[in-house]
């Protein structure tokens, strides 16, 4: 019996998917997605108001992956044996239709143009000796100027808000002095400060640092975009961050791309579907299709194609590649093979500071995008030579929105007590009187720091756990501690009377219980050298050629911005390069 | 240019011959899926899960249930044996194979309009554009005697036109192309008048066209817990204050700056309106904008700030305004001018304004999903609030939208919600039952 065949499969239903599976099917290609998860449409589950049930929501993770299916393992070092990540809490990967997509806040960068060349970047300035022995540092293979135009084309369907600084060599705004030049402005315009990040912007300016409005993913305004789909404006509820927006204001693919391409015949999504592996020929340079678990029924289903996209969350990826023996594991040991490698996170510590009781920043009020950042400390915008460490952060208030069950856990901070009236005169008062400010920084990537398949531990479909093997290193922890050292002054000139400064201590192992960051990058890594990186300059795998993947896992350090930004720029990227070179010849773009 | 196909087809007749019989075939057959659209047939013969045009959709009458007939050419169950005169008698007149009469729910009073060119390019769309179905509806629930139908045929003699009568009535009227293209739309395929219009004791419509006087599309009797509002140009509780190119995008996407549609009408404007040309969209519009206010009485809406004003000093004092600051300003605004086209505005919106309000106390209740449309793809919907608000809240924020920014409409009392759950449709979600997980 044959299979069903189709031009191409797409894995997950995330932006990555989602933007491939639009820019195939306008290529002419019949597509089919594949999500694990459920369908999610906003008029269904995303209405208002039982979208906004915290409880539902952030505390009973309605958005994110089910652990109990499949998770990963994590210890920190190599001589540690790992243990399956049972609770959410570190990160947050998503599951169902939309992804990560729809539960992200909406920081939407671009980069910094100096992140994607980083190794040559930090030899051009300071030598090759400045890099620490261990630390794999790599360009991207990519310039910002390749990128912009799908930065700018992403822009314009996610219905971004921003403040420009440079358009086409000429300044026109107030945005991000540091920020590359652009094509064209914002689609939207920039979302309002919240009054604490008002606040932050006239200390940071006064302090000698180039404040700037975040670019939000978040409509400042109704608007339509490239697809026709509409979005609704934020009004500040604060329901980001773990939610499906209800007022269509917060980019997703299932808001933003998702209602143009189910109206497409050439495109069909199947949800429910675990795909185990992608079958490769004989050779092991070629995909012949994917296997997927109908998790429903639990019935196995093969379907074939010429071209096959991995578009899951980052781990996800890298998984699939090694259960389908696409690209050589990683050995840290003889470093030697590159699906494994480059294994980068974030280096994120939030503080909060207390302003007088006449001074309110309502914390309930906010918008996952907006805010107000400064990138004096991010990427090169900073002379590393006397400091000696590689990387940096922005520092942003990002007044996201508290909401009630996060604001009664975290109640008063530092030293308060935890019951009784002085809790919950602490608990009020961090309600209305607080904010935070967040060093978002960047993660450099180490030699003994990598993905790999658990030897012990299987999902619940039989197949071995990725295993993760990470810690924090010191360059990355003096860089946290420096740019934190920065941000006492700055809430000093806030107002604050009571601060509560978070940083990383040196010898501080990764901490996989308390929420940090879902930015997770790396493991299949996009560069020019198959020796070091998993995929080349178009996110095509080295060793099969008609298997493009695509997300973070293909960043070689983990940079300070928000990474779907990036990830929706190499989207449309590769799917540029599919579409003019791929499809007319198909084989490898880049000669290994 | 009605029938750009159909000119191309003839401009290239020094093909074979045998192509342009084949390449006119086709565009008539073309020509009849897009007077199959214009016509909505698809509206009451196509139900959700069902093959095309199978029938089975039930309406309610005071007389029982009746279900829509299989209209495919399926010859045992659809309409395969019918000649294209009886076909064509049984759209214009109302008259089935067998000389019965059909229930009026079939709009052919309207129908009667359409010209012979028009019932044969139905009719080679339904004999050859359309799957036969071998499927029945369920047998109507009207009991006897209630269930002969010969009382229909006096019905028919006394109401309806023969097209005969009704053809030059609707296309001689008009001197003007485009309004003649429009009048006839709206007064033949589209049949505005079979829900707009009001109708008599005896269920005939008063008016059937624009010449029948100034109750034409005056606004309707509720029709599955909806109240059509008036198509013509009164100032508040009618079109005075779209503009054409409002009314094309409500045709065309269900959605424009002053309204979006909802209740029995999303059904007409996406398995019709939307599949018409623009040519023809503003045909339409261009004739309903013709059409004078039956009811010239009407003070001109213009907005009123006080509410907005109070609402900006937080003062929530007005009847329901807490319930609607909590519950519907998100999308439409303390100024309730909504973020037009997304959410619609609520200041100034003739179904506000409606001396009816059982359309928005509906709306409020069962919520109102706006399916996608090839134009707008994007789903947008409005909750249901019947199991969050009481019947009083309920009462007091819809008497508050009633009254806020001008609109100035009579207030609503809880007893009037209570006596409506009944007719309440049900929660309107969007098409595709979905898992919730």
């Amino acid at each position: 019996m044959g299979k069903k065949h189709v031009d191409a499969i797409i894995v997950g239903a995330g932006w990555a998917g989602a933007i491939l599976a639009k820019e195939l099917t306008e290529a002419g290609l019949s597509v089919v997605m594949l999500e694990r998860g459920a369908e999610r449409t906003t008029q269904i589950e995303g209405a208002y108001p039982d979208s906004i049930d915290e409880l539902r929501g952030a505390v009973r993770k309605r958005l994110f992956q089910n652990l109990s299916q499949s998770t990963v393992t994590i210890r920190n070092t190599m001589d540690q044996t790992a243990l399956p990540y049972r609770q959410l809490s570190a990160f947050l990967p998503g599951e169902g239709v939309g992804g990560a997509g729809l539960h992200w806040s909406g920081v939407h960068f671009r980069v910094a143009p100096e992140d994607l060349r980083l190794r040559s970047s930090v030899v051009e300035r300071y030598g090759e000796k400045f890099i620490p022995e261990g630390m794999n540092l790599q360009d991207y293979g990519v310039t910002y100027e390749d990128l912009e135009p799908f930065f700018d084309k992403a822009e314009k369907v996610f219905g971004t808000s921003g403040e420009a600084y440079k358009v086409q060599g000429k300044i026109v705004g107030n945005g991000n002095v540091f920020s590359p030049d652009r094509s064209s402005d914002f689609p939207l315009p920039v979302m309002k400060d919240t009054f604490s990040a008002s606040i932050f912007r006239d200390a940071a300016k006064n302090a000698g640092y180039h404040p700037y409005a975040l670019p939000a993913a978040n409509a400042s305004r109704q608007y339509t975009n490239t697809y026709g789909c509409q979005m609704g404006p934020c009004n500040f509820c604060g329901y980001c961050s773990g939610y499906d927006c209800y007022l269509y204001s917060k980019a997703s693919p299932n808001v933003n791309i998702l209602p143009a391409l189910r109206q497409d015949p050439r495109f069909s999504l199947i949800p429910n579907a675990h795909v185990l592996r992608v079958d490769l020929d004989s050779t092991k340079t070629k995909a012949t299709g994917v296997t997927y678990l109908d998790t429903k029924t639990r019935k196995e289903t093969s379907l074939s194609a010429d071209l096959v996209i991995l578009g899951a969350f980052q781990f996800n990826n890298v998984h699939l590649m090694l259960v389908s023996g696409i690209g050589k594991p990683y050995d840290p040991v003889s470093n030697t093979g590159t699906v494994g490698r480059n294994f980068v996170y974030q280096t994120i510590t939030s503080s909060r500071v207390w302003l007088p009781s006449s001074t309110y920043t309502n914390q309930f009020v906010g918008a996952g995008g907006a805010g107000v950042a400064i990138d004096d400390f991010n990427s090169m915008n900073f002379d590393h030579g006397p400091l000696g460490f590689v990387g940096g952060s922005p520092v942003w208030v990002n007044q996201a929105g508290m909401k009630p069950i996060a604001a009664a856990t975290g109640a008063g901070g530092g030293g308060t007590p935890r019951w009784g009236s002085a809790y919950k005169d602490a608990l009020i008062n961090t309600y209305k009187h607080s904010l935070g400010i967040d060093a978002h920084g960047s993660n450099m990537a180490y030699r003994d720091v990598y993905l790999d398949l658990d030897p012990t531990w299987k999902d619940a479909y039989g197949q071995p756990l990725l295993r993760m093997t990470f810690t924090w290193k010191d360059n990355d922890i003096r860089m946290n501690q420096y740019v934190v050292s920065k941000i006492e002054p700055v809430a000093r000139a806030m107002g604050a009377t009571k601060m509560n400064l978070v940083h990383l201590n040196p010898g501080q192992p990764f901490d996989t219980r308390k929420y940090q960051t879902t930015h997770l990058g790396g493991g299949a890594i996009m560069g020019e050298n198959p020796q070091t990186s998993a995929l080349n300059r178009y996110l095509q795998s080295w060793d099969v050629s008609n298997v493009f993947v695509i997300g973070s896992n293909a960043f070689p350090q983990g940079m300070g911005y928000n990474p779907t930004g990036m990830v929706a720029a190499l989207a449309y990227w590769a799917a540029h390069h599919i579409r003019t070179t791929y499809l007319k010849s198909p084989g490898p773009l880049v000669q290994a | 240019m009605k029938w750009p196909l159909l000119a191309v087809c003839i401009l290239g007749s020094s093909l074979a011959g045998n192509a342009v019989a084949q390449d006119a075939d086709n565009a008539t057959l073309e020509k009849g899926r897009y007077l199959a659209a214009a016509s909505d047939c698809a509206a009451c013969h196509s139900a959700h899960g069902k093959p095309e045009y199978s029938g089975g959709i039930s309406f309610s009458l005071p007389m029982g249930k009746i279900y829509s007939t299989n209209i495919t050419p399926d010859a045992d169950h659809g309409i395969g044996h019918y000649t294209e005169a009886q076909f064509g008698r049984a759209l214009r007149e109302g008259v089935r194979r067998d000389g019965s009469t059909l229930y009026p729910a079939m709009p052919f009073p309207s129908y009667a309009r359409l010209t012979d060119s028009d019932i044969h390019a139905l009719f080679v769309y339904f004999r050859k554009g359309v799957k036969p179905a071998p499927i029945s509806p369920p047998k109507n629930g009207i009991v006897w005697p209630l269930s002969i139908r010969w009382p229909l045929t006096f019905w028919r003699l006394a109401f309806a036109p023969t097209p005969t009568k009704a053809i030059p009535k609707t296309s001689g009227e008009f001197t003007d192309p485009e309004l003649a293209r429009g009048a006839y739309l709206v007064e033949g395929p589209a049949h505005c008048g079979a829900c707009h219009s009001p109708r008599a004791i005896t269920m005939q419509e008063k008016a059937l066209t624009a010449t029948d006087g100034s109750l034409y599309l005056a606004g309707g009797a509720m029709v599955d817990g909806w109240t059509p509002p008036s198509l013509r140009q009164e100032n508040r509780t009618g079109l005075g204050r779209w503009s054409e190119d409002d009314i094309v995008s409500f045709l065309k996407t269900g959605r424009a700056a002053t309204g979006s549609v909802f209740g029995s009408m999303t059904s007409a404007v996406l398995h019709g309106t939307q599949k018409l040309t623009d040519d023809d969209l503003h045909a339409i519009a261009h004739y309903l904008k013709s059409l004078k206010a039956a009811d010239q009485t009407q003070k001109p809406w213009t907005y009123d700030s006080t509410i907005t004003d109070q609402l900006h000093k937080a003062d929530l004092s007005y009847r329901g305004a807490r319930i609607y600051v909590d519950r519907c300003a998100a999308c439409h605004r303390t100024d309730g001018k909504g973020y037009p086209s997304v959410f619609p505005p609520l200041a100034g919106n003739p179904v506000m304004m409606q001396d009816d309000p059982v359309s928005l106390i509906h709306i409020t209740q069962s919520g109102a999903t706006l399916p996608p449309m090839t134009a707008a793809p994007s789903s947008i919907v409005m909750p249901a609030f019947k199991h969050k608000l009481t019947d009083e809240q309920i009462a007091d924020v819809v008497t508050f939208i009633r009254h806020a920014w001008g609109n100035n409409a009579s207030p609503v009392s809880t007893e009037d919600v209570k006596r409506l759950s009944k007719s309440m449709p049900p929660p309107d979600m969007a098409d595709d039952a979905l898992s919730l997980n």
